[in-house]
């Protein structure tokens, strides 16, 4: 296949310098391609898709009538991360997840952070994610986020950039797993000779880290999972069956005596640690949203007693709130006293006035976020929106200010991708993974999620997203 | 093993028997089709009340065409135990207890699952000879029973499974012999005719026990061929087999010795047990094959109340306690 009309626009392309001039770390790989026909290479993509549907590797969407699993799009053309670079991500990663787990500890306990005035005391504690039950608790080994899942752009400076941590519940590890098995299969050969580091053992590390977090020496670990209608159900399922756990719902949980149990076909058995794939507030309507039909009553008291751990812990996402995103690099300067690795995408606080202002005047060339939601609902991106859509944010912001952040719009990298077209530019993020136990540790590979519309910036899979394999090279 | 999982694996167990035994219905009335003389009709109607579902077939059909009721037995959504309902149900308990089946079990579930629905989205289902269809899903529903067979741990998962197939099977074979039944000669002078025994043969081949039977008993006999179904010791598919078997797993299940009863689902699966252990075929032709064969059902309902109660409901440690001295 001929990549010489493959076209590059203003933004960094992770494959190509130039038009022609391919990086260094995607020699091999564009050697492979040049011996590969077109046809060959839907051929690829046919079977790859076939593998998702037997494999039953779907996700659900929200609010679609269309049936409730759906395929998400798996391109068989890898994004490679060469080593160096990785180096530099695994280094600020690292750096960035030590001082939020520092943050969220001091805010339910001393506050110093706050008393410092680094951060506004009423931006944090009047967050909707900030929960007053947890004040004054450590949770076991001290460690609040466990399971991170950080979302970066590389902008067309070549940089990258934290867009968001993640830290409530991570999706999507489980389709970098799988996608790799799946893509190994289309490229056999290249994976010795390139070298990709595996990623095959994050299932093994992450019973560890929970079985860690316990005070037992043989815990029972279990997943707990809202249950089938979930968009990550497949993800909650298939981490229990690799790490050969059980698959929990709240209905399977009760509490007694300040502990926790399943109900088995045998009776009662105590379980010692949750991986939760649930929200903060649906865990206990006991102790925070009566509503919910998901959750445990009593597990909170369960857990401030110290009968049962739980991943992540309830309280940590507030350190994912848009708002408190914009001063992570000074939180970093507070308890370390170092400068950020890995930096922040330059965020507008609508609450501040001036930068309200800011936002107001500049909103067509801004992306306009909610402080609190997720998975690209809530948001505007200015230039690529009309100028109703403009008009209906300034309201919303004006509104209710503390709601809303903005930032420029990056122009994210692009992937080569194979498209009806054939290979074309499609623009990417990255998602890796870190685990928090005995040490923090970043998994070696990542989520690559991908805007499959031409031009689109949008690359989550609830719209139009599909994903990528992520390689990360030895050398 | 959790209560709920419990509940979902013999569900997945009687829902792939229940797809399993109805693929054999109709392939083998479609068989038998073939060779009736040309002035008479098949009958499609026994077919319908052999699985119990005539109440909502009338609801939706006047008239029982081959076309109409292999539809409704097949491809129908609203029929809760057609075809493509009970597999649907057998991969929804699959999905939701995923991380208890081995891969190649879940994956061989979603493809039969994928091959139900795109043959229900074609339009010429039907319109030549459907066997291949039905072969075909009774093919890959026992390739599951092989594979489980082969990679399933003998835990209490495996015997939930089995208990959940081998009381489907002795709910399906009873109704397969009471089809018989329901299938009307012209008039009783057709007894002992060629007509009669292609009733009877094609009864035996809806179970696989032609052959078998032949050996064991030689000529079609009716009181032989209903005591072959329900009383046989030894072939798989019998009633006794079958409640034999399921009382096996449940003693597995609890731990408890085989003789006597630990819990009331044991009781109740016992008593049946050893029930139909001293019962002669006389016996039943005495009380009327249609009178026992509709006791025995309602026994086998009664059989998995007490199976839910005892095993997916319960609450507490305590609870069970109260139960047994029920």
């Amino acid at each position: 296949m001929d990549t010489n009309k493959y076209l590059i626009g203003e933004n960094f392309d992770e494959m190509f310098i130039k038009e022609g001039e391919c990086r260094t770390h995607y020699q091999d790989f564009l050697k492979l391609l040049s011996k590969t026909s077109p046809k060959k290479m839907s051929h690829l993509q046919h079977s790859a898709n076939k593998t998702q549907v037997a494999m039953g590797m779907t996700f659900n969407v929200y609010h679609d009538n269309q049936g409730v699993e759906k395929i998400l799009h798996l391109d068989i053309v890898p994004r490679i991360i060469a080593h160096q670079e990785w180096k530099h991500l695994e280094a600020g990663l690292k750096q960035r997840i030590y001082v939020l787990n520092q943050f969220i500890h001091d805010i339910y306990n001393d506050q110093k952070v706050l008393k410092d005035k680094i951060i506004p005391e009423d931006l944090v504690l009047g967050s909707k994610d900030y929960l007053k039950p947890c004040q004054g608790l450590t949770p076991p080994k001290g460690i609040w986020c466990h399971i991170t899942g950080t979302d970066l752009v590389r902008n067309n400076d070549g940089k990258y950039y934290i867009l968001e941590d993640n830290l409530r519940c991570p999706s999507g590890v489980s389709y970098m797993l799988e996608s790799r098995e799946i893509i190994k299969r289309a490229y056999p050969d290249l994976f010795n000779k390139l070298g990709v580091m595996p990623v095959s053992d994050y299932p093994v590390k992450l019973l560890k880290m929970l079985q860690y977090i316990s005070n037992k020496s043989k815990p029972v670990v279990g997943v707990l999972t809202p249950g089938i209608y979930n968009s990550a159900y497949f993800e909650h399922s298939y981490l229990a069956l690799q790490m050969g756990v059980e698959l929990v719902s709240g209905v399977d949980l009760v509490t007694k005596g300040k502990k926790v149990f399943m109900q088995t076909t045998k009776g009662l058995e105590q379980i010692d640690v949750l991986y939760r794939r649930i929200d903060d507030t649906f865990l206990d309507p006991l102790t925070f949203n009566p509503d919910s039909m998901l959750g445990v009553p009593g597990i909170f008291d369960a857990y401030k007693a110290g009968n049962i751990a739980i991943a992540n812990a309830p309280g940590t996402g507030v350190a994912d709130d848009k708002a408190v995103y914009a001063y992570v690099p000074r939180l970093i300067k507070y308890y370390l006293g170092e400068d950020p690795i890995l930096e922040n995408v330059p965020t507008y606080l609508c609450r501040e006035e001036k930068e309200r202002k800011y936002v107001l005047d500049h909103i067509e060339e801004l992306v306009v976020k909610e402080t609190n939601a997720a998975g690209g609902y809530g948001m505007l991106i200015g230039p690529k929106s009309t100028k109703e859509e403009h008009a209906k944010f300034r309201e919303l912001i004006k509104k209710n200010p503390t709601n809303y952040i903005a930032q420029p719009t990056l122009s994210l990298s692009t992937v080569p991708t194979w498209t009806e077209e054939g290979l074309q530019g499609r623009h990417v993020d990255l998602r890796p993974y870190i685990l928090y136990g005995e040490e923090i540790e970043v998994i070696p590979g990542a989520l690559t999620r991908v805007a499959l519309k031409k031009g689109s910036l949008v690359v989550n899979s609830s719209q139009g997203g599909g994903s990528k394999d992520t390689w990360v090279l030895y050398n | 093993m959790l209560s709920r999982v419990a509940n979902s694996i013999y569900w997945l167990g009687r829902y792939l028997e229940r797809a399993e035994n109805y693929a054999r219905f109709i392939d083998v009335k479609f068989n038998l089709m073939l060779d009736l003389p040309p002035d008479l009709k098949a009958q499609w109607e026994p077919l319908i009340i052999t699985t119990g579902d005539q109440d909502l077939y009338k609801k939706k059909y006047d008239t029982f065409e081959s076309k109409k009721v292999i539809h409704f037995l097949t491809f129908d959504t609203e029929n809760p135990n057609s075809i493509i309902s009970s597999i649907s149900f057998a991969r929804e308990n699959a999905r939701v207890i995923r991380e208890n089946l081995t891969k190649e079990t879940w994956e061989k579930l979603n493809e039969l699952y994928h091959f139900v629905q795109k043959s229900a989205e074609k339009k010429d289902n039907g319109k030549d000879d459907p066997r291949s269809f039905f072969e075909s899903v009774k093919n890959q529903i026992l390739l599951l029973y092989g594979l489980a067979d082969s990679t399933v741990v003998r835990t209490e998962g495996w015997y939930f499974r089995q208990l959940g197939m081998f009381l489907e099977r002795a709910d399906k074979t009873s109704r397969i012999v009471d089809v018989k039944y329901h299938i009307l000669l012209p008039s009783p002078n057709w007894v002992g005719t060629p007509l009669d025994f292609l009733h009877w043969t094609a009864l035996l081949k809806s179970v696989t026990a032609f052959n078998t039977y032949r050996r064991l008993y030689g000529n079609i006999e009716p009181s032989k061929v209903v005591e072959f179904l329900t009383l046989n010791k030894y072939f798989p598919r019998s009633v006794f087999f079958c409640i034999k078997e399921a009382e096996l797993c449940l003693h597995k299940i609890s731990g408890s010795s085989e003789g006597g009863f630990g819990n009331p689902a044991e009781k109740t699966i016992g008593g049946l047990r050893s029930k139909l252990e001293f019962t002669e075929v006389e016996d039943i032709i005495q009380l009327g094959l249609h009178e026992y064969l509709d006791q025995l059902q309602m026994k086998i309902n009664q059989i998995s109340d007490k199976i839910n109660t005892n095993f997916f409901q319960i609450k507490d440690n305590f609870s069970i306690q109260n139960s047994i001295q029920e």
